[in-house]
């Protein structure tokens, strides 16, 4: 496949191999912030391909895995309405609340929608004038901006029946909530190439030059991936802390400037909890003043939250990159992708659902 | 069979969910767990795609009998319709037990409403499929059921077939050294209706691969070539079906992905979705696990039928009891595949 096949190439991928392992020295620390990273990374095998001073650990960049049981336990009620379609991109159906997920309110008779992108679910509540369509929006600065058409458009429309459940968090205040954690073992980052194919690349400027670690923004094949960290280990090795722009391909340092004023426009910056990370400050997006009519939390009455997290599931800690999923007592055993304790093992992204997907065995 | 980790079904799943009909870890939990011991037989246990019966007094004759359910929406789809694939999945069902299928059953639950022509249309194509796989529809049940309870049409083909030969085709008869065949390129069927049934914004002309494949499996058989095991490949796709006889037989497999053909489309369209075509469904594909000296002549046999044209051998059985199914990656690199808990979820970005 064209702009594809090249960055999975395996000739290209052996000499970045080598590159690699010839330019470390001393032991590094990396964390890819990015789920879809994580994915390519355990699917591929690359932590296979690099030297044994590199450790890879996995950071809190699966937005299914880091959205909260309350939030979860809203759109479980929510689907539960009889008059409500709830609408949400399929990876969220199976991510466990405090009771069940949306696959079982689903099958209780809510009538739950796996759609591909929120402008289906606005279709879908002008198709459907007697009923409330509520779209579960979730998601890191990628998929901001199209939820955010999606409610400036209800309003540009008037269609008063459309709201969002909104949980959007954002990265650059993740990375500093690591990077100031105690015990924090991560010395570069590689940054996430569709963030900053919205966002752009400076606002990560601040946090290399403050932590004084390297940032470089990647891509998501195996030949992207090798190379955002050659330029990390360069950076580590040549004592530089940069941020440096591997994904040029679709990343502009400004990133993309219509997506931005769309996202300034409808939403506002929030503190957010994170599941497993609990609270951070200015972490997330909900929705602006001027938009509060399309905001679920408001329009719908909810139950108190109830309780928390299983107490069993450490996925806190593996968001954090302090626990290696298959290291976790639990791994494969209580908590599988079908009984899962939390939502790293669900999502096609979250690491310990990889590591389950990928390595149930270690392979020789 | 039996799925790795094995957790009683939760308090939280006591309602069907459509996860249980994916063809992945909960239908097999709910067939283990809720269907078999209610259901319990010998013919029943051989966990095969079709029940190998013998015929009492008759203990050289053996039948193969199998049943199936097509709920398929879109009811047409570019390649073929319901109709198509009620005939061609239960026909290849008996296939791969190494029976020359004779007859089908066909049984309509109609919805109250559906458009007559629509009735006709899949009917025509029911004619025209059993025709080409040279079975007769000998039997049949018509029940119409109140509007919005039916979802317009579901079918189900039951279907007998005779076995002829003396080879134990199943499972238990795969042996390590062993090589799989896979018959053709993977996903198109499953892409495709996911196309149709979402109306994605992308232009495909991708076709359901719907085909019957028990024409290339009786060839191998008249040839003399001794198959230990054939699985076509349906819900959960290529990995579900290897998955599920690496348990079944007890042994393990390598395959390699730069010998699984993906057509160019479907991987685009994978690539969009989050999905891998690894566990995309398909209705015209079949793998072969057989000794490797029989590689050669089935290969050349199966170049001769239009639907399994492409086969190619993609790996092989390996010793030692794990279930494990392993994957080669074009980079060189080892991966585990396993069994998807429900269906496969499109991800976010």
């Amino acid at each position: 496949m064209k702009y594809l096949d090249e960055y999975r190439d395996a000739e290209t991928v052996r000499h970045l191999s080598e590159a690699i392992a010839s330019a470390v020295t001393q032991p590094w620390v990396l964390m890819e912030v990015c789920g879809g990273q994580t994915h390519a990374i355990v699917r591929y095998g690359l932590d296979s391909l690099l030297p044994p001073e590199l450790t890879i650990i996995h950071g809190p960049g699966c937005p299914v895995c880091v959205t909260p049981t309350p939030i979860i336990d809203k759109a479980i009620a929510l689907a539960r309405r009889p008059e409500i379609i709830l609408c949400s991109f399929g990876d969220m159906l199976r991510v466990p609340g405090t009771q069940g997920d949306l696959f079982l309110a689903k099958s209780e008779g809510g009538d739950v929608r796996s759609v591909y992108s929120p402008m289906d679910a606005l279709a879908l509540a002008k198709e459907s004038p007697d009923r409330e369509v509520v779209f579960f929006a979730v998601g890191f600065e990628t998929t901001a901006p199209a939820n955010a058409m999606a409610v400036y458009q209800a309003k540009a429309q008037g269609i008063a029946n459309f709201s969002i459940l909104c949980s959007h968090v954002l990265v650059p205040p993740a990375i500093e909530a690591l990077m100031t954690s105690p015990g924090n073992t991560v010395q570069a980052f590689l940054a996430a190439g569709h963030v900053c194919a919205v966002m752009g690349c400076d606002e990560y400027q601040p946090i290399a030059a403050k932590y004084r670690v390297p940032i470089v923004v990647t891509g998501f094949e195996p030949v992207d991936i090798l190379q955002g960290i050659l330029l990390c280990v360069r950076q580590l090795e040549e004592e530089r802390f940069e941020v440096e722009n591997q994904y040029s391909r679709s990343v502009r340092d400004q990133g993309n400037e219509a997506a931005q004023n769309l996202i300034q426009q409808v939403f506002q910056v929030i503190p957010r909890e994170w599941r497993g990370l609990g609270e951070i400050p200015a972490s997330g997006l909900g929705l602006a003043p001027e938009f509060a009519a399309f905001d679920a939390e408001k329009k719908f009455e909810f139950d108190k939250p109830t309780s928390e997290d299983d107490e069993r599931c450490l996925s806190g800690l593996v968001l954090q990159g302090r626990l290696q999923p298959d290291k976790c007592p639990h791994f494969g055993k209580d908590c599988t992708p079908e009984n899962p304790l939390g939502a790293t093992m669900v999502s096609n992204e979250g690491a310990c659902a990889a590591y389950y997907r990928y390595r149930t065995r270690s392979l020789s | 069979m039996t799925v790795p980790s094995d957790p009683p079904l939760p308090n939280s799943k006591k309602t069907v969910q459509l996860g249980h009909g994916s063809g992945g870890i909960l239908m097999h939990r709910l067939l283990e767990q809720l269907i078999l011991p209610a259901l319990d037989n010998e013919a029943l246990r051989q966990g095969h795609d079709s029940a190998v019966l013998k015929l009492p007094g008759e203990p050289n004759a053996r039948l193969a009998f199998t049943t199936d359910s097509y709920v398929v929406k879109p009811r047409f789809f570019p390649g073929g319709d319901i109709g198509t694939l009620a005939v061609n999945g239960t026909v290849n069902d008996l296939a791969m037990a190494g029976a020359r299928p004779l007859w089908l059953s066909a049984g309509l639950i109609l919805e109250e409403g559906l458009p007559m022509d629509e009735l006709e249309r899949v009917l025509a194509s029911v004619k025209k499929a059993a025709a080409a796989a040279g079975v007769d529809v000998v039997t049949g049940d018509t029940k119409v059921v109140d509007r919005g309870h039916g979802d317009g049409l579901y079918i189900n083909t039951s279907g007998i077939g005779i076995i002829e030969y003396d080879l134990a085709i199943s499972p238990q008869s795969i042996q390590p050294g062993d090589v799989i065949l896979l018959s053709g390129d993977i996903g198109s069927h499953g892409i495709c209706i996911l196309a149709e049934r979402e109306k994605l914004d992308f232009e495909t002309t991708i076709k359901s691969d719907t085909a019957a494949l028990h024409r290339s499996v009786l060839a191998m058989i008249e040839a003399g070539l001794p198959l230990h095991c054939l699985r076509d490949l349906t819900r959960g796709g290529l990995a579900s079906a290897l998955k599920e006889l690496t348990l079944a037989s007890k042994l393990s497999a390598e395959i390699r992905e730069c010998d699984i053909p993906v057509e160019l489309q479907v991987k685009g369209a994978c690539e969009l979705l989050g999905l891998d075509p690894l566990y995309v469904a398909n209705e015209g594909r079949m793998i072969v696990i057989l000794p490797k000296d029989a590689v050669k002549p089935a290969l050349e046999i199966l170049s001769k039928f239009p639907d399994t044209a492409h086969s190619r051998a993609i790996g092989a059985i390996g010793a030692g009891n794990s279930g494990q199914v392993a994957l080669k990656s074009t980079l060189g690199t080892l991966r585990v595949v396993e069994m998807l808990p429900g269906e496969q979820l499109p991800r976010i970005c």
